[in-house]
């Protein structure tokens, strides 16, 4: 069970039971859908931007653990970063659940986003987490186009 | 291929020695995450028997060559055994002649085969289908296709909360434009055993022809099609102990006879010109190229194997356990049944409060049990349920009360991480 509690740490059990930022934007102005065709993980994404800044954040959808507290705890750490950070951590975000990159990950950086590492020891698992971040990203490109898939 | 079945006579009161059963299948002595495997996911696919196994390497040792199609010795041998595998399954479920008896790669081309034949000689613009609220995407997707291609409509049989098909709701479906009825004999996701006999029967009073996709009871119980008065059967091998790759489509001689050829190629054909090709005698006429001749021959292995365990006792073992699985799963807090049908075999589908289905499923993964967590490509039915999924676990004959007592133990190590 202690590679399970590795994974379900207190702060992802905690923003799944309390998601923080949960629900329409009032005032977005780019939103993106994400979803999991396999496992029905079902998220979108909402943005408020304004030139390079992130101004505000929030999400809405259902799915497991993993998926709900990863989309919390990235609002909770995006909001009022620049477009351009935001596209650094993704990358380091990235790294760190799927630990592919070969450095040690940048805890400083990452903050509470470290909290996923963890999810590197489950590969199946790897999807639920990087949905809401790549549904932000369609949402900070395109905005408003069609939802984006992780299959 | 006959050994180790000793164990398996029958005997006076149909029962299972179930210790000397779990020993046929080797898989069953390994471990998962360091336990001891505790399979409940027999709804996707079942486990193989020694004798499955032995059946399919044992062709490929010895008897290895293509069906129908020489006369040097191996290909007669190869033709005998794939042909002694139909007649073993037609026994299966009463068919009066092999002819009726048609291999497939399993049930969802079984059910392509007939949407797409029966279909084209048959459903016209402005004629319906109709299917129910808790068929699997296998038997929704292949009518929704025929419809749009036809410009027929797709009529849907609703369900009541505990799972149950709404017969008076079918009835009234059903009228001078129905072309066909399709539905499922026991529900994937939720276990039910639908009254089939009855519904071939109803739909029979207007001379509608009747498709039971029965991938989940052929496992469980004897489907006999012409008890059942059933015009097209379709079911899985894989699902029934037997290999992957080989599924049956029974089908009605006097129907099969009429419909077009599903797909062409070598086998199908009795004579081919450039200008115009005849078609071989059924069952041949709707098995186009090289069938899965090891997968049929392993599905006869399979029935066998069956057999020899008897299908009594096999329904009494698992009517008790899944019954045992009910009560111990519905009496654990937070834990809530979905659907709760009069009659059920095999399945058992729930979800614990305030855990996903896909973390749940990690954490018992992790105790050794596999489950299937997530829609069961029935989603209809879970919109149905308001549930984006379910967790389900699904018996046979090889399970136990012990494997159910270690889900209920895991299910608390769920509760314990989620603290829910």
């Amino acid at each position: 069970m202690s590679d399970m509690r590795e994974l379900y740490q207190e702060m992802i059990l905690d923003h799944h039971k309390h998601p923080r930022n949960f629900g329409r934007l009032t005032g977005a102005n780019r939103h993106a859908e994400g979803f999991n065709p396999l496992c029905g993980d079902r998220v979108t994404v909402y943005a408020l931007v304004d030139g390079d800044s992130i101004r505000d954040l929030s999400f809405e959808g259902s799915g497991c653990a993993i998926c709900m507290a990863s989309a919390s705890v990235m609002t909770d750490e995006l909001a009022g970063k620049s477009v351009d950070d935001a596209e650094q951590l993704f990358v380091k975000f990235h790294d760190l659940v799927t630990g592919e990159s070969a450095k040690e990950p940048d805890l400083d950086v990452l903050g509470k986003l470290a909290v996923f590492m963890g999810v590197r020891e489950f590969p199946v698992r790897v999807k639920c987490a990087t949905l809401p971040w790549h549904a932000l990203r369609a949402a900070l490109k395109d905005g408003e186009k069609a939802p984006v898939s992780t299959e | 291929m006959e050994r180790e079945t000793g164990t398996m006579t029958r005997i006076a009161k149909p029962t299972i020695d179930v210790a000397a059963v779990r020993r046929d299948f080797p898989i069953l002595a390994r471990e998962v995450h360091g336990k001891p495997l505790v399979y409940l996911d027999n709804a996707a696919t079942s486990q193989k028997p020694r004798a499955v196994i032995d059946a399919v390497s044992g062709y490929y040792e010895s008897a290895n060559a293509n069906v129908h199609r020489g006369v040097h010795t191996l290909s007669v041998l190869a033709t005998e055994m794939y042909e002694g595998a139909r007649e073993k399954t037609r026994a299966l479920v009463n068919a009066a002649e092999t002819a009726e008896i048609v291999f497939t790669r399993g049930t969802t081309e079984a059910i392509n085969l007939v949407a797409s034949s029966f279909g084209q000689a048959r459903v016209r613009p402005g004629d319906e289908v109709v299917i129910s609220a808790m068929e699997h995407h296998s038997n929704i997707v292949p009518w929704q296709l025929l419809c749009q291609r036809a410009g027929a409509k797709l009529r849907v049989v609703p369900m009541e909360k505990s799972g149950d098909l709404r017969l008076d709701e079918y009835r009234k479906l059903l009228n001078e434009r129905t072309r066909i009825v399709a539905v499922a004999h026991v529900c994937n996701s939720l276990g039910t055993v639908n009254p089939i006999a009855e519904m071939i029967a109803i739909a029979h009073e207007r001379d509608i022809p009747v498709l039971v996709d029965g991938a989940q009871a052929v496992p469980h119980f004897r489907a006999d099609v012409r008890a059942l008065g059933a015009d097209f059967y379709a079911f899985s091998g894989h699902k029934m102990f037997g290999p992957t790759g080989a599924g049956v489509l029974y089908a009605r001689r006097a129907l099969l006879e009429t419909l077009p050829p599903y797909q062409g190629g070598g086998d199908m054909i009795a004579s081919v010109t450039f200008e115009k090709t005849t078609y071989n005698v059924l069952p041949h006429r709707f098995e186009a190229g090289t069938p899965d001749i090891a997968a049929a021959i392993g599905l006869g292995a399979a029935i066998d194997y069956m057999d020899a365990l008897g299908s009594d006792a096999i329904e009494a073992y698992e009517g008790e356990l899944v019954a045992y699985a009910v009560d111990a799963l519905s009496s654990i807090p937070g834990v809530t049944l979905v659907g709760t049908p009069k009659h059920r075999v095999g399945v058992v589908s729930f979800t614990i409060e305030g855990v996903h289905p896909h973390d749940a499923g990690m954490i018992l993964d992790h105790e050794g049990i596999a489950i299937r967590a997530g829609h069961h490509c029935t989603q209809p039915v879970m919109d149905f349920y308001g549930v984006p999924a379910t967790n389900r676990a699904s018996f046979a004959f090889y399970n136990t009360r012990d494997e159910v007592d270690r889900l209920v133990g895991a299910i608390a190590k769920v509760r314990e991480v989620f603290k829910s």
